[in-house]
């Protein structure tokens, strides 16, 4: 296979290959040397896989073999690849990550998925388009970001694990193992110097490595495409997918913010503090990991990487084409109503009796729309209150419950709207009131 | 008598510490409560709560990053004037032309890293259940630092005045013109008017506000610079402050009751 990769990229990849056979070969050595018992086995398996690893680096390092990622495997991808099959995806792993927790944080099977990501990755990116957009300067911190949450997911997921058997046989928690105290001088503050000085040398590493991205001067003549805000709000440009901005960037962010500060004074479960557990506290640990870890990472994400020109949808090896034209037939629930179900159109529908005001006509068009988020905001929180959430309700009280429930509901909102967005009804819009900026 | 003795038993080195070396149990106390900044700390700690394993560092790690991001950032007001004529060549100059080449790439990537610590240590702080009480409100301290970390990090982006930069802010500062009854394109906004004239209209909404004008401009650039060396850092200050007072107040690093 001779590929059209240049030299100097060959060269990063053959150095990235060789730390990868690097971290295999550490971790070969501790399982052969070190680990309690010893585990021949396990060395040897992970000798293989630094070994699979070294090979890439000779490939590409001494070689310059050129390997391109197989294109079946790309046509492949790109074809499933889509928002929905993305977003369902990232659902489904992170249930599977909370409920094998057990085996999935096992260190070998962590090791495991990591050595594979890092294949996959360096497989990627001898892909062109997919370099293109993993590659630019400011995307760098996204990787960064994949990496460390994934890292201290797994990190905080396996010693709550480990403290949950302990406690079931009815052991003492890590934590409190170490009881004791200890002198700051020199426990903490060499710990802290030796953070610092990584810290300082990984930045200045990076900013070696890496210039800081400068384009052309700024011109309100000429808006580039896609205009996308900094990484870390492309959660919330994303949401604008399904939302008008006055719900994606102002009330939803507003949300998250008191929601934040409101929660533990929501939180009544007095267990788990100061220590990690999941069993202890599921409902909060379910609901905080699904907030942070899909509904904000996977979505920055997905904004960064897999959203182009227009804010189209495209697969990871996909080109960015700006004249990519998606058909767009959203429809609203009024649209449904009064067109699928009476068969009048919306536009000319007037409230009964009294065409005068707009004001009230609007809202007569949009009744079925806002009967469905009335209820859902003022009925939907009773009706789980002496159901589902009984228990709850019974322990929180009135406020905290109200406080909670709004919230929850809020939350679950985006994902609602996604499901909607994305079955056969195709729906954009529950009320949609343009008139008054008023759109749900 | 070593150097080393020599220059500690001088009158300048005990001047500034006033007591030996912190080898024995009584000097690692005493250096803790002599020194302001090592002040910071209590003397004794949980050994758990320092565990690396425990905390990551990542508060540490967010606060080392605040100060980097400081002095690299007033070293950086050296060779940067927030007006439309110079901005964009300042930057240009100081990555052709200053001495220490990587001055920007240390604030920009130290910034981006810093919003990456401060969500890591909230995701300690939570799986940990370290919000609980009697520390909830250092939590809801947290979150207002959270937000004005990401405040600083989005005026940051604009000072370059380039392509980039103008869009991102644009693109993010659109949200604001949709503010429910504060925006002119928000929803309820339409209501609020005297006598058949708005009261809130592009020129005096929300955005505007913001920006200093109905787009980004120069009134912008200069908006953003004020909050972006001045207003937000010395809030953040403030609020570390409080922050890292409240952590000892509320028994130091949490830990198994
Ligand atoms: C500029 C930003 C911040 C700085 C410099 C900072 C710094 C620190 C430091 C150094 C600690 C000591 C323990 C540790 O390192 O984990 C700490 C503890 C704590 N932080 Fe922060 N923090 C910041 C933002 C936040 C945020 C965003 C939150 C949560 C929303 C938060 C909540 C807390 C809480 C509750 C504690 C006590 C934890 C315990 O006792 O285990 N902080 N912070």
């Amino acid at each position: 296979m001779s590929g059209t990769l240049d030299h100097s990229l060959q060269n990063g990849l053959g150095v990235y290959y060789l730390l990868v056979a690097l971290m295999n070969v550490g971790f070969a050595l501790y399982y052969q040397r070190y680990a309690e018992p010893r585990k021949p086995a396990s060395a040897t398996l992970w000798w293989a896989v630094a070994g699979f690893f070294a090979l890439h680096a000779v490939a590409y390092g001494i070689f310059h073999a050129g390997w391109i990622m197989p294109k079946i495997i790309r046509t492949t991808v790109d074809r499933f690849a889509d928002p929905i099959s993305y977003t369902v995806l990232s659902v489904v792993g992170f249930a599977a990550l909370l409920y094998w927790r057990k085996p999935l944080t096992r260190p070998q099977v962590a090791w495991g998925i990591l050595m594979f990501s890092l294949l996959l990755g360096g497989w990627s990116f001898t892909d062109d388009n997919f370099r293109q957009i993993v590659a630019k300067e400011d995307n760098v911190p996204i990787t960064m970001l994949i990496y460390s949450v994934g890292f201290f997911t797994w990190l905080g997921l396996y010693r709550a694990v480990q403290n949950d058997e302990r406690m079931e046989r009815g052991e003492p928690v890590l934590e409190k193992l170490e009881d004791e105290k200890v002198l700051v001088w020199p426990d903490l503050v060499y710990t802290e110097l030796i953070c610092m000085v990584i810290a300082t040398v990984v930045l200045v590493v990076w900013s070696i490595l890496l210039k800081a991205p400068l384009e052309q001067p700024a011109t309100n003549a000429k808006a580039p495409n896609p205009s996308k805000a900094p990484w870390y709000f492309l959660g919330l440009q994303e949401m604008l997918v399904y939302f008008d901005p006055w719900m994606a960037g102002v009330v939803l962010p507003t949300l998250i913010i008191v929601g934040l500060i409101a929660m533990p004074y929501i939180d009544f479960n007095r267990e788990g503090n100061g220590y990690y557990t999941f069993a202890q506290r599921k409902f909060a640990m379910v609901t905080f990991l699904f907030g942070f870890l899909v509904l904000w990472v996977v979505l920055i994400v997905l904004g960064t990487f897999l959203r182009g020109p227009n804010w189209n949808f495209f697969a990871p090896f996909e080109y960015w084409d700006p004249h990519k034209v998606l058909p767009l037939n959203n429809v609203n629930v009024s649209d449904i109503f009064w067109l699928q179900w009476l068969g009048t159109s919306p536009a000319t529908v007037t409230f009964p009796g009294y065409s005068g005001s707009q004001l009230l006509n609007v809202i007569w068009r949009e009744l079925p729309g806002l009967i469905l988020v009335v209820g859902y905001l003022f009925v939907l929180p009773p009706l789980l209150a002496v159901t589902v959430f009984r228990k709850f309700f019974i322990k929180m009280g009135f406020i905290r419950y109200f406080v909670m429930i709004n919230l929850l509901l809020f939350m679950a909102s985006l994902p609602i709207k996604m499901v909607l967005r994305w079955s056969p009804l195709n729906l954009k819009y529950i009320v949609a009131m343009p008139e008054y900026f008023f759109n749900i | 008598m070593s150097v080393g003795d020599y220059i500690r038993n001088s009158q300048v080195w005990k001047s500034i510490f006033r007591h030996p070396a912190p080898r024995d149990r009584r000097n690692r106390v005493v250096v803790m409560l002599t020194n302001v900044f090592l002040h910071l700390h209590p003397v004794s700690v949980r050994k758990s709560g320092i565990a690396l394993s425990y905390t990551w560092c990542m508060g540490g790690l967010t606060f080392f990053m605040f100060l980097e991001l400081t002095i690299t950032g007033v070293l950086l007001m050296f060779y940067y004037r927030p007006t439309l004529e110079h901005a964009y060549n300042d930057i240009l100059m100081l990555r052709d032309v200053a001495t220490l080449g990587i001055l920007r790439e240390l604030h920009r990537w130290g910034a981006h890293a810093m919003v990456i610590t401060i969500w890591l240590h909230m995701y300690r702080v939570f799986l940990t259940g370290s919000y609980k009480p009697p520390r909830e409100f250092n939590w809801g301290v947290g979150v207002l630092l959270l937000v004005l970390t990401l405040l600083l990090s989005f005026t940051g982006y604009l000072l370059p005045w380039d392509q980039l930069a103008i869009w991102a802010i644009t693109v993010g500062s659109n949200m604001a013109r949709a503010t429910p009854f504060l925006g002119h394109e928000g929803p309820g906004a339409t209501f609020l008017q005297v006598g058949g004239v708005p009261l809130i209209h592009s020129g005096s909404d929300a955005r505007f506000l913001l920006l200093g004008g109905r787009f980004v401009s120069g009134d912008t650039l200069l908006r953003f610079y004020v909050l972006h060396c001045v207003a937000i850092p010395l809030a953040v200050g403030v609020l570390i402050a409080v922050h890292f007072w409240r952590v000892r107040k509320d028994g130091g690093i949490s830990g198994p009751m």
